[in-house]
């Protein structure tokens, strides 16, 4: 166990590294003229263009440009935007608001999905069953990017129970709406996986033999069905969170929480490389950190299972 | 379409009026004078009046700084932090300030705060994007320098040669005197533009140097001052400024809330929980009427969008042709199908928020007759094959294939829209004489004159004429008027230039663009300038 632990931190590390220098070289291979796609439409002098130029090293080839990022990175910086604005300063502002809205989300997700789940594969077609498999089509087939300003247009602006944008210091509540809208589609998703996954272990020979034992049904559904049917979920939740923490764009914008999503984009579109470095380098981190997670949680779910 | 036509100036009488008008219709309703109002914005990009070029900063440091000058309801100047702004020859200017102003912070505003701000604006190591405006002055060019290997190369540009432009003269606390490179007789409407605030002592660490604190919490001469700090990505909450002598605004603080997306900000005044949004998006405008009823208002504003011709391609070079592509656009049409109204035709060469504006003074080349543009254009001999290039950075696309579309059934050509991925890119392949065909550009005015148009466009050696339009009467019709002893006779000869336009079209002029804005019901007396900012000393919060 703790050489399995130590093995993976270890494998972190190369992972990290490879990850920001390939992250920063395609930006790097993106970068067109970065000076202007801030400036937008605005023509740029020949004073700004110079003295960004100078201050940012954008006339250094590649591997100059990452030494110096590396450089600043290894001493706790992570560099400035070019209108001047500290990158630290700006994920500290964003990480906040996406890590509590991509928790939220998948607290919904997790509630949701697994007790419908559990419930509809109990009790396989019943009424309950087929409606929450009709249910979850709809949804996963609703891109989020209409489903988000309809839930803002019917709960925020006509029914008024949310608010209808979270605003740069959301409450938890004006967080619901929003964790609602971005964790539907992985509330659906896993409440099918545990619906599915439940239907199998109802019929497991562990599960059998509990009953045989007889174990009143509540502990053979919440240990020995419940407990077998969780892995598959838990693999799923440790790829969502990464997912639901850099692909919040579209919920980000409609309810104009600024996190992650929407600094990523910003830095994509003003060709900003130490922006979304810094950004991807935390996300990587945070996968890596998840995934190791998943796999100790596997150990505990299964005893078969040995790290 | 009905277009409600602007109200949209800062001035001391037509404050006075709807003041009066505001008494006598609406008196159930009360206004709270301490009342907040919140209005959108996007994250600014600075909050330095030299660097500040996005809408949403100049937005934010209209309520903290006081400009020299003000526009009454005719686009005219009149001194607002001045109190007189004169010049026998055009050319030295002094300018007294008025007495009793001071710095947030207390400190006294006196010429000298107007005099460094100015040269570090103009300083050439310093990097400022306004930095161009202050080009009039006398000395601005020893302020400057140039790469000698342009800026990408290793080498460094020298320093230049002065760190003040010698054509600023301080007379004494409160006047000082401007003296400019050429006589230039609206010097006066330049200086309403938020590049041209003063700043404090506070504002500098050293002579020269701007301290790295007062962007977050900028100290100014207006009539709200900073409660609190620049709260990226949140909000920038300022409050009024109890001792400023100007204009009392009637509302207690601002607070400017900043969006990611105008969207997100549309639905917010839909449930009051936003004032004011300076800019309806254009997916919500067909539905805004009714959405928001009466308080769904537009404005004109100062974007200019036009086709330009490269008239060193033999084929556009006959002014014929380019009247008949012009008459073969329906411009109204593309207006309401592309951009449901939210912006209006254009049949003028400069726009409706400068002073001297005149309705179509395009005539008959900017009206819709497709039988005579066809028959015209097949007169002249057009080219068979049109190319329209535009940047795809832009949300340019839809337009432009509907123009394509346009002159493929009206002239019988073969039209093809062609993207570029930048502007800049278009702009050197222009510039390098690559073959683009008829392309789109827009322009917004540095000031708000008819000179801010006619000139960088389409002189001879104006900044921004990438097509190489040259007509030496019009220039020296420019040159006369940037001359003249009074804005009015400038005027006289800016339209007479105009008029030449008309005949030779350089250019065609497409559309304007417009202010759609909206509010909640707890405001009123929402009035959008001609900078399109939103004129915080009309508006009124409903208690």
């Amino acid at each position: 166990m703790v050489r399995f632990v130590i093995r993976r931190l270890l494998q972190m590390v190369v992972t990290f590294a490879g990850a920001t220098f390939l992250v920063y070289a395609l930006m790097f291979a993106n970068q067109n003229d970065p000076i202007q796609a801030l400036a937008g439409e605005r023509p740029v002098s020949d004073a700004v263009r110079e003295v960004l130029t100078e201050r940012y090293h954008l006339d250094e080839p590649f591997l100059v440009q990452y030494g110096y990022y590396m450089r600043d990175l290894l001493t706790g910086d992570f560099g400035t935007t070019l209108n001047g604005r500290p990158i630290g300063e700006i994920m500290a502002d964003a990480w906040p608001n996406t890590v509590k809205l991509a928790l939220l989300a998948l607290f919904f997700a997790v509630l949701f999905g697994v007790a419908a789940g559990l419930v509809a594969g109990l009790r396989r077609g019943s009424v309950f069953d087929t409606s929450t498999l009709a249910l979850t089509l709809v949804v996963v087939g609703l891109p989020i990017i209409v489903l988000a300003p309809i839930a803002q247009l019917i709960f925020g602006v006509k029914l008024g129970w949310f608010p209808t944008t979270a605003g740069a210091r959301p409450s938890l509540y004006g967080l619901i709406l929003p964790a609602l809208v971005l964790g539907a589609a992985s509330t659906a998703t896993m409440m099918r996986l545990t619906r599915a996954s439940v239907a199998e272990n109802v019929r497991a020979d562990h599960v059998r033999t509990a009953r045989a034992k007889g174990l009143s049904s509540r502990r053979v559904v919440g240990v020995h069905v419940l407990r077998t049917s969780l892995i598959p979920v838990v693999t799923l939740i440790g790829v969502d969170l990464g997912t639901l923490m850099a692909g919040a764009i579209v919920t980000e914008g409609v309810f104009n929480i600024p996190g992650v999503g929407s600094k990523l984009l910003l830095g994509i579109q003003t060709e900003d490389g130490p922006l979304v470095v810094g950004f991807v380098s935390v996300l990587v981190v945070v996968f890596l950190v998840s995934n190791l997670l998943v796999d100790l949680v596997y150990a505990l779910l299964d005893p078969r299972i040995r790290l | 379409m009905q277009v409600r036509r602007l109200i949209a100036w800062t001035a001391v009488p037509l404050v006075a009026t709807l003041g009066l008008a505001g008494c006598s219709g609406d008196d159930d309703a009360k206004v709270d004078p301490s009342g907040v109002v919140s209005i959108q914005i996007a994250e600014p990009q600075h909050l330095l009046p030299s660097n500040t070029n996005d809408s949403s900063g100049i937005q934010v440091l209209s309520a903290l700084f006081a400009p020299l000058v003000s526009f009454d309801k005719d686009a005219k100047p009149v001194p607002d932090a001045a109190s007189s702004i004169t010049s026998d020859d055009h050319k030295v200017w002094t300018i007294k300030l008025k007495d009793g102003y001071t710095f947030h912070n207390g400190e006294k505003v006196t010429s000298d705060d107007y005099i460094n701000a100015w040269n570090y604006a103009a300083y050439y190591p310093n990097a400022q994007n306004n930095s161009y405006f202050f080009s009039r002055i006398d000395g601005y060019a020893a302020t400057q320098s140039s790469d000698p290997d342009g800026p990408e190369g290793p080498e460094k540009a020298p320093l230049p040669r002065s760190k003040t432009m010698s054509g600023l003269k301080k007379i004494d606390d409160l006047t000082f005197q401007v003296t400019l490179s050429e006589p230039f007789t609206e010097f006066a409407t330049m200086l309403g533009y938020s590049a041209f605030y003063p700043l404090p002592d506070a504002a500098f660490s050293a002579p020269g140097v701007i301290n790295k604190d007062y962007e977050s919490a900028p100290i100014g001469n207006g009539p709200f001052q900073m409660n609190g700090k620049w709260e990226h990505d949140a909000r920038v909450e300022v409050q009024r400024y109890e001792p400023y002598p100007g204009t009392k605004p009637k509302v207690g603080g601002v607070e400017f809330r900043i969006y990611l997306q105008p969207s997100a900000a549309y639905a917010d005044v839909l449930s009051d929980n936003l004032d004011v949004i300076p800019q309806i998006p254009t997916e919500s405008i067909s539905t805004a009427p009714d959405d928001l009823g009466e308080r769904f208002e537009r404005s004109s504003a100062s974007q200019f969008q036009f086709l330009a011709f490269p008239t060193h391609e033999s084929e556009f070079a006959n002014p014929e042709v380019r009247r008949a592509i012009s008459m073969a656009i329906d411009r109204d049409e593309i207006v309401r199908s592309i951009f449901k109204g939210s912006q209006q035709s254009a049949r003028s060469f400069v726009s409706p928020v400068v002073a001297g504006y005149r309705e179509n003074t395009c005539g008959a080349a900017c009206e819709f007759s497709p039988q005579q543009a066809k028959q015209m254009y097949e007169q002249a001999g057009g080219p068979k094959k049109i190319q329209i290039s535009y940047n795809s950075d832009g949300p340019h696309k839809d337009w432009v294939d509907a123009t394509c579309n346009q002159l493929n059934a009206n002239l019988g050509v073969e039209c093809t829209a062609t993207p570029e991925a930048k502007l800049a890119d278009l702009l050197t392949k222009v510039q390098n004489k690559v073959p683009v065909g008829v392309f789109r550009l827009g322009w917004i005015m540095d000031y708000p004159s008819m000179e801010s148009y006619l000139g960088p466009l389409y002189t001879t050696s104006g900044s921004s004429n990438y097509y190489g339009y040259s007509n030496a009467d019009f220039d020296s019709l420019v040159k006369q008027g940037a001359a003249a002893p009074t804005q009015e006779e400038s005027i006289k000869f800016y339209q007479q230039a105009e008029d030449i336009l008309a005949r030779d079209m350089p250019v065609i002029p497409l559309r304007f663009s417009q202010n759609n804005f909206g509010y909640s019901t707890r405001v009123r007396h929402v009035v959008v300038d001609l900078y399109s900012r939103i004129d915080l000393t009309q508006i009124e919060v409903l208690s």
